[in-house]
């Protein structure tokens, strides 16, 4: 049967008809070949602009439709759905854009007309190579997984628990809660982080629906939306979960002492440890690295000790297997180091500290008890708070990170409220951006207490007869500024987790230019990513302050459930196809294939694709020396068609017979 | 003056990327030369080395290839493979008589709507100093 296509030229009102002669055009596709129907039309995407569609494919049994209009990424599937309306594939239908790429950018009426007339020809010598389509449905498997369990996955976890689906919960440290708790106090209520952030962590312990997993990390992923296969390893942690009642007698007695990586380095925790008293859970994890009965093979004094003989150094890795519907990511981030700014003098002078070891002398639980002290004991008279360290910075990180201005206030805050209001407090900043909810007023407040504040990042930090000065410019005044402190706190960048390319490459989602994953649009697709059934929760997609994580995150939970209520999925037939008759068995496209999605069958020595893993990008079919491996709906004919109607180039080819009833324009619907 | 040469360009670009920053420079008005013609792709990766070769022999004189920045590819790496396969295209077209120039591999990110207006106007432009394509005719024959 020969194609009988519709052509369909909107004017946008004037927005492609103040450029485009659409009734020229119009009058041209008619002329094309297999055309059976060419109109032009105000508004197609209209009702009536849709419903001359459907009323022609039924009227004039057209097989093919032709809609030449705004971007497809605007309307395609408005029209491909009046199509499946009419009864026909929605496949057979191809959308190309006149008014994007043509009315809009071209400056002349005559040349605009001319390139639509191509853009017009283009499609339908494509859409007379156009197959049927149908897209297939698979079953979600109930269960969801979220990585990472700080605030951003704790919320998601939570509120896809209450949901009824179960959550995996996973997480690398040995105790939820992330970094916000190592946070004293929140801006810009002042809530103690501790105070809103443990319920949150005991919540997840108690819920039955969450099955938490510390200590542990995912080590692979298979399948596809709505079937993953999930590996963790759970690491051993030398102390038995289930006879532990954390009551911390083996944390005293412990000999080693190295470093705590949870006081940023301030204080040293044993081998032996927990967080902190209000870790969840409050199993304490033995680090196999310092611990002497692991390394040496003697000690023990923790084992002697335990009342309940939970510790257990024979323990070993475990691997277990989850298979979930979907995933939820919520890696978090981390805190750039300092130590490469030289010109700050963090890590060379006592009393630079970062943000993060701030928070930890600030803390109640931290290692000075809450006290803002000098490494010698006294309080600061004077601290220098320096913005965006790492932050706007071409050399470091070019984006801004969104929290520090904000933390920066309520550390003016914290200290003329812990250590006096005569404490001078000089802030040296770029400009502050305080967009939040009561954040500008807190920065009044802040401004209020007298804290001064000082435009332009300084150049240095210099030690001159045992006191600190901060070395820069007032931008505001013009004049160079010397500022002796006592104390320095650095507002250090927010960035990527050293293992995020691990953890992209491991799940399959996109890291964008500054490290962090990529969502699927940076507007209206923030918690999805280009892998279905993968969403973002939190930080990991970028710097963001605690309620943005977490709602955020509950976006995230909310597109996991939307799947797992469902129950099933629909997944998109725009993928590869290898003819087995024409496969030379090569196996180049299963290297090629960046998600696995293609097999090689023994047997008959050709290379098969999943379909339901396949992602339509087109690597294999882009490469295939014989030809055999197609992209559906973007195959090589198709591609030539449109190629050969672009270029004006008339292909030779049977002339059709010319019953076809050729309708040229009607500018009313029918 | 009718008699000048105007190039005829084909772009092949990537659904994710460029294509939206097409979009966007359509959407903000930025005026291009009426010489490009654009082919959807969903992704660079897909480019086949013989759409750019069928281009050049049905009437281009010159081929742009746009995705998404390294990094960025929706399909995790399309790009990169794009990447190679322009570098080995470009080795072999002059053995064909076909200057190297005429194909070209940019990077348009979604958001980049005046970068894209100015990358198809200075390929426009880097064509019409080439001038029209010779080996065309002796393709043919």
């Amino acid at each position: 049967m020969s194609n009988r296509i519709g052509v369909y030229v909107c004017h946008c009102g004037t927005n492609i008809a103040g450029k485009v002669d659409c009734a020229d055009v119009a009058e041209f596709a008619a002329g094309l070949r297999d055309v059976a129907v060419s109109r032009d039309y105000q508004f197609m995407c209209s009702d009536p602009g849709q419903d001359m569609i459907i009323n022609d494919i039924r009227e004039y049994g057209l097989n093919r439709v032709v809609v030449a209009s705004c971007s497809p990424r605007l309307h395609e599937k408005t029209f491909q759905k009046a199509c499946q309306r009419a009864g026909l594939n929605p496949y057979l239908m191809q959308h190309c854009c006149i008014r994007e790429h043509c009315s809009w950018v071209t400056a002349d009426k005559e040349e605009a007309t001319a390139k639509a007339k191509h853009i017009v020809e283009a499609a339908v010598y494509r859409v007379g190579d156009h197959q049927e389509l149908f897209s297939r449905e698979v079953d979600v498997l109930p269960d969801v997984m979220v990585v990472g369990a700080g605030i951003a996955g704790i919320q998601a976890a939570l509120d896809v628990a209450r949901s009824g689906h179960k959550v995996h919960l996973v997480e690398k440290s040995p105790s939820i809660g992330g970094h916000m708790a190592q946070f004293d106090k929140t801006f810009p209520t002042l809530d103690c982080a501790a105070c809103i952030s443990t319920p949150k962590m005991v919540a997840v312990s108690q819920e039955p629906n969450i099955n938490l997993m510390t200590w542990s990390e995912v080590v692979d992923v298979s399948g596809f939306v709505g079937n993953y296969t999930v590996t963790v390893r759970r690491k051993a942690r030398y102390v038995n979960e289930d006879v532990c009642t954390g009551c911390g007698t083996c944390l005293e007695k412990c000999p080693t002492k190295v470093f705590s990586e949870f006081e940023e380095g301030l204080s040293r925790r044993r081998a032996i440890y927990r967080n902190s008293p209000q870790a969840v859970p409050n199993t304490p994890v033995i680090d196999a690295d310092h611990c002497k009965m692991l390394t040496k093979g003697k000690c023990g004094v923790c084992q002697k000790l335990c009342p309940t003989g939970a510790i257990d150094f024979e323990a070993r890795d475990r691997v277990e297997v989850f298979h979930v519907g979907s995933v939820v990511l919520a890696t978090g981030y981390d805190t750039m180091d300092p130590t490469p700014m030289t010109e700050y003098g963090f890590g060379r002078f006592d009393n630079v500290y970062t943000a993060l070891q701030f928070e930890r002398l600030n803390n109640a639980v931290g290692p000075t008890g809450g006290q803002i002290v000098l490494k010698n004991g006294e309080s600061p008279e004077s601290v220098g708070i320096i913005h965006c360290v790492g932050s706007r910075d071409v050399n470091y990180h070019e984006y801004c990170s969104r929290t520090c201005c904000m933390y920066a206030l309520k550390y003016d805050h914290l200290i003329k409220d812990k250590v006096g209001h005569h404490v001078k407090v000089y802030n040296f900043y770029i400009d502050m951006r305080c967009f939040g909810k009561g954040y500008e007023e807190f920065y009044r407040r802040v401004q209020d207490e007298g804290v001064t504040f000082i435009r332009g990042r300084p150049a240095e930090v210099v030690q001159e007869n045992g006191k600190l000065v901060v070395v820069g410019e007032d931008t505001l005044l013009g004049m160079r500024v010397r500022v002796p402190v006592d104390m320095v706190v650095l507002c250090t960048a927010m960035e990527p987790r050293p293992d995020a390319q691990d953890v992209a490459r491991v799940f399959g989602v996109a890291q964008g230019q500054d490290g962090f994953f990529l969502e699927e649009h940076p507007k209206l697709g923030p918690v999805s990513t280009a892998t279905d059934g993968v969403f973002l929760a939190g930080t990991c997609q970028g710097p963001k302050d605690i309620p943005d994580a977490v709602s955020h995150a509950s976006g995230g939970a909310a597109q996991a459930l939307a799947l797992a209520a469902r129950g099933h999925v629909d997944i998109s037939p725009t993928t590869s196809w290898i003819n087995p008759d024409v496969c030379i068995g090569c196996k180049v496209c299963i290297g090629l294939c960046a998600y696995s999605a293609i097999e090689f069958d023994e047997r008959r020595n050709v290379s098969v694709i999943n379909e339901a893993m396949c992602k339509g990008c087109g690597s294999c079919a882009g490469y295939c020396p014989s030809g055999a491996a197609q992209i559906k709906h973007f195959d090589e004919s198709q591609v030539f068609n449109e190629i050969d109607g672009l270029l004006g180039f008339r292909p030779e080819g049977p002339a059709e017979a010319v019953e076809i009833p050729i309708e040229v324009r009607a500018d009313e619907p029918a | 003056m009718k008699t000048e040469f105007e190039p005829t360009i084909l772009a092949f670009v990537c659904n994710w990327c460029t294509y939206t920053a097409a979009d966007l420079a359509g959407t903000s008005r930025m005026v291009q030369q009426p010489n490009v013609r654009l082919v959807r792709m969903m992704c660079t990766g897909m480019v086949d080395p013989k759409y750019v070769v069928k281009a050049l022999l049905s009437g281009a004189d010159g081929v742009l290839i746009s995705g998404c920045h390294p990094g960025d590819c929706h399909y995790i790496n399309g790009n990169y493979k794009a990447r190679r396969r322009v570098k080995l295209l470009n080795e072999i077209l002059p053995q064909f008589g076909i200057e190297l120039g005429r194909v070209k591999l940019t990077w348009v990110g979604a958001s980049e709507g005046n970068e894209f207006a100015a990358t198809v106007n200075n390929f426009i432009n880097e064509i019409r100093e080439l001038g029209p394509m010779q080996a065309r005719a002796m393709a043919a024959v």
